[in-house]
């Protein structure tokens, strides 16, 4: 009986981001005849699929109790990375060596690379014991200051049309970001609903102390969890990079703001243990489509942040009351 | 006089408290008794201004009081001392106690002088020998208990609810509470106590309440009561007493342990745990008595792999030399560690009955290596609440809504369930009513007859003696006896208890 209350809940606090949905898209949509067109739609979808990317490594982090600041920098680096390794290869005259890459190669790296660069942020935070908001904004810094070196500050473009497939190519009538979003958001919901690590992940966050005494190697879990957080930021950045056939030096800032509003929109607490990927995903679309609207709407980008923000502190508002009662 | 009339509270629909009618005379102390999850702490919450939604009147001398909250509570002069211990553990041990009502000097600056005064004081009273800048975090839940006393003395309050003030403190530091309760009476407060140690009550209370499922079901005064008559109106039947004790030998050593010496956290302190050696055999229980600081849980946490870096020692599982440097090489080596204070260290609040227990054996629950199963997780879930008689509706209920006896056992459960061959329990029923205490002594025999080893860290003597085939008493970080129970009695193993604080 009880039970079933708890799913409706559950159920409840859903219907209510959908129904704040729903009428977000009714007000844009009254204002401006053309959100509801089929190329605007893909538009968002596709803009989405980078922040849902980003989200579901942050939402596992924040699962943890802990936050990623880094992730911004992280997908510029990355995307440089592999649009770099793509075009130029990498080249050592005084060796006389080239190692040229396929589309694959580079993608790889890219994608090794922010796993490392996460794997990084974790290490810093269990060896040394750092606050994950500090190691993270350090990295933060550091991973801009790589990505500026690498890209010696200029943009690195022109990087092929089978490339540029990631980015704005379609499968089955749907763009590929919005396929490779979906393929993210499906594995870590699986990973959080149905999978030892996802229970470790929520132990961690619940009560850390009570995980340890379990047996949980924390340090484990949470190495794991920032890596999955860089390599999901590196997807990103490859879409990015893709999407506009090149990696600029200063792409992905205030992405990380992006990514932890969808996470505390999605209901998740910043407070680590409770939350879920679906909750996340709601959040980033909501954030989708008021960029855009306000974009269609012709606010100007000075009230275009205002109003982002208050938005976020609605939808945690209301969030809170609905989980009060 | 403080009355409760047609008091109900209802949590989601179900019904924690049906038409309660109680009085509480000043003066006095009342004993509020019942089974774990009757209702008593919620009533309290209730009385106390925790809880504000509820249907009834509560009158305080002859006025409906309408509490908006506990501080209106406390200036009306009614405390709690709440069962789950609420301190902040990042602050210190003053800062606690002045938790909201901070004192200022005229220009509007925290007075850190008088405060630190004023707590040594408090500290003095309940007999608390602990640098009043210590963050509360740095304590042991015994001494926990102990602040949170000292913070509801500060207040002056009229009436003081203690929600089972004595679970971890061990028997010196309850007749001191005695004391203290004893000059509180005769200043003519109203005294609430809560407790299931029956033989406390007898000494302390004057008159008792009795709860069942959420009602009162009588009330009178305890001179006039019998021990027995009192467990079968809590029960609604008579109780069996725990089996007694097998006078078996123990032969085949599980754990060994062989000069465990402990450092300190201080640079300079002396040890915690000196040259500390005994067996553990399979079958036996072990009861570890000591007072509040002798080093019990210290010992069991080392024996857990919590100290990797301060101890040093030999540990031998089934005389195979091993070396336990976290938990995990703990559980690995069949040891499984019962902690002494749940809500930081046992459970996962926040969560499902079920995900608190099978937490410890996910491995087991795979299948296909990765997959959770589901069904297998429930079956094992509604298999322990079934077998130590957790009150509950759902496995999927919120462990954090459970009484704080019902609380317990999900820790016991989640331990069992990764069938452990040494079983170190610290403090097992602390908060346990006597039925489920009976309950827990007799599985403890029925795990040992199974060849488990157990090792149980008591405040409280009877328990040891009840419950144990074998004492060991600590004082000060040293075993100062080993001996079967035959021949403990309370004196003996108390004059071993106290005997390094005499000599020193
Ligand atoms: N916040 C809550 N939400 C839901 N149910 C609750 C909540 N608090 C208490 N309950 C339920 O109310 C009932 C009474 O609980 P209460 O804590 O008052 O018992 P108790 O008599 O103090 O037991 P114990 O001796 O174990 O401390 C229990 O069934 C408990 O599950
Ligand atoms: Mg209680």
């Amino acid at each position: 009986m009880i039970a079933i209350q708890k799913n409706n809940t559950i159920n409840l606090a859903r219907l209510q981001s959908l129904i704040a949905l729903v009428t977000l898209c009714a007000i844009i949509a009254i204002l401006s005849d053309k959100f509801l067109t089929m190329d605007n739609g893909w538009n968002v979808l596709r803009q989405i699929a980078v922040n849902v990317c980003i989200s579901v490594g942050m939402t596992l982090i924040v699962l943890t109790a802990g936050i990623d600041l880094s992730v911004g920098s992280v997908l510029a680096l990355c995307g440089a990375i592999t649009a770099g390794l793509l075009k130029n290869g990498i080249k050592m005259p005084s060796a006389d060596l080239f190692i040229g890459f396929t589309i694959l190669g580079a993608l790889l790296a890219g994608i090794i690379a922010g796993a490392l660069l996460g794997w990084f942020n974790g290490f810093v935070i269990t060896k040394f014991k750092v606050p994950p908001f500090v190691a993270t904004l350090a990295m933060l810094t550091i991973a801009r200051g790589l990505t500026m070196l690498w890209t010696q500050g200029h943009p690195i473009s022109n990087l092929g049309p089978a490339f540029s497939v990631i980015g704005t190519g379609w499968f089955l009538g749907i763009p590929v970001p919005v396929w490779i979003a979906g393929m993210v958001v499906l594995i870590a919901s699986f990973i959080t609903r149905q999978t030892r690590l996802g229970r470790y992940i929520y132990a961690i966050g619940g009560n850390e102390n009570a995980a340890i005494l379990s047996g949980i190697s924390i340090n484990k879990v949470k190495l794991i969890v920032y890596s999955i957080a860089g390599a999901l930021a590196a997807v990103g950045g490859i879409m990015v990079t893709s999407r506009l056939d090149s990696a600029q030096p200063n792409a992905g800032t205030g992405y990380e703001l992006d990514a932890i509003a969808a996470v505390v929109i999605g209901g998740t607490s910043l407070s680590g243990g409770k939350g879920s990927i679906g909750g996340t995903v709601m959040g980033a679309v909501i954030i989708g489509v008021l960029n855009n609207g306000l974009v269609l709407l012709n606010v100007s980008p000075f009230w275009q942040q205002v109003v982002k923000g208050a938005v976020i502190l609605i939808a945690v508002i209301i969030d809170k009351g609905g989980k009060k009662k | 006089m403080l009355i409760a009339r047609n008091i109900t509270k209802k949590f989601a629909g179900v019904v924690a408290l049906n038409n309660v009618n109680l009085e509480l005379h000043p003066g006095k102390v009342n004993a509020i008794i019942g089974e774990n999850g009757a209702g008593k702490s919620t009533l309290m919450k209730v009385l106390s201004g925790v809880h504000v939604d509820y249907e009834g009147d509560i009158i305080f001398n002859n006025e409906v009081l309408q509490l908006t909250g506990t501080k209106d509570a406390e200036a009306k002069g009614i405390v709690i001392i709440h069962q789950e211990l609420n301190l902040v553990p990042g602050l210190s041990i003053t800062e606690n106690i002045f938790l909201g009502r901070e004192k200022c000097n005229a220009i509007g600056i925290l007075d850190k002088k008088e405060m630190t005064r004023q707590t040594q004081k408090l500290l003095a009273k309940v007999k608390l020998d602990a640098d009043p800048a210590a963050l509360v975090g740095s304590l042991k839940v015994g001494q926990q208990q102990l602040v949170e006393i000292a913070k509801a003395l500060y207040t002056n309050a009229s009436v003081i609810i203690m929600d089972e003030p004595t679970s971890a403190i061990s028997d010196k530091e309850v007749d001191n509470l005695f004391v203290i309760i004893d000059e509180l009476r005769s200043e003519g407060k109203t005294i609430v106590y809560i407790s299931h140690k029956l033989k406390e009550l007898f000494t302390i209370a004057d008159r008792f309440v009795v709860m069942r499922d959420g009602c009162t079901v009588e009330s009178g005064v305890m001179a006039e009561m019998t021990q027995d008559a009192l467990i079968r109106k809590m029960t609604g039947r008579a109780v069996n007493g725990p089996a007694g004790n097998t006078k078996q030998t123990f032969t085949e050593p599980v754990l060994r342990v062989q000069n465990i010496n402990l450092k300190s956290t201080s640079r300079h302190g002396a040890n915690v745990l000196t040259d500390i050696s005994f067996t553990l055999h399979k079958g036996e229980i072990v009861g570890l008595y000591g007072l509040m600081g002798a080093g019990r849980t210290e010992l069991m946490e080392t024996l857990f792999g919590l100290h990797p870096k301060r101890a040093t020692g030999n540990i031998f599982v089934h005389e195979q030399q091993v070396h336990i440097q976290t938990p995990i090489q703990a559980i690995k080596h069949g040891i499984a560690l019962v902690p002494e204070d749940r809500k930081a260290h046992g459970l996962i609040l926040d969560q499902k009955i079920k995900t608190n227990i099978s937490i410890t054996v996910l491995n087991q629950l795979e299948k296909w290596g990765i997959v959770l199963h589901n069904k297998k997780e429930t079956r094992l879930s509604k298999d322990y609440i079934q077998r130590l008689g957790i009150k509950t509706y759902s496995e999927n209920n919120i462990a954090g809504n459970l009484s704080g006896g019902n609380q317990q056992k999900i820790v016991l459960a989640k331990w069992l369930a990764t069938n452990p061959r040494i079983l170190l329990l610290d403090e097992p029923t602390r908060g346990i009513d006597i039925n489920a205490r009976f309950e827990i002594y007799n599985l403890m025999k029925k795990l040992a007859e199974a060849g488990m080893a157990i090792l149980l860290v008591s405040s409280e003597l009877p328990e040891i003696l009840t419950a144990s085939d074998r004492v060991l008493v600590m004082a000060e970080g040293r075993l100062t006896a080993d001996m079967p129970v035959t021949e403990a009695t309370e004196s003996n193993v108390l004059k071993y208890a106290i005997q390094h604080n005499i000599t020193a």
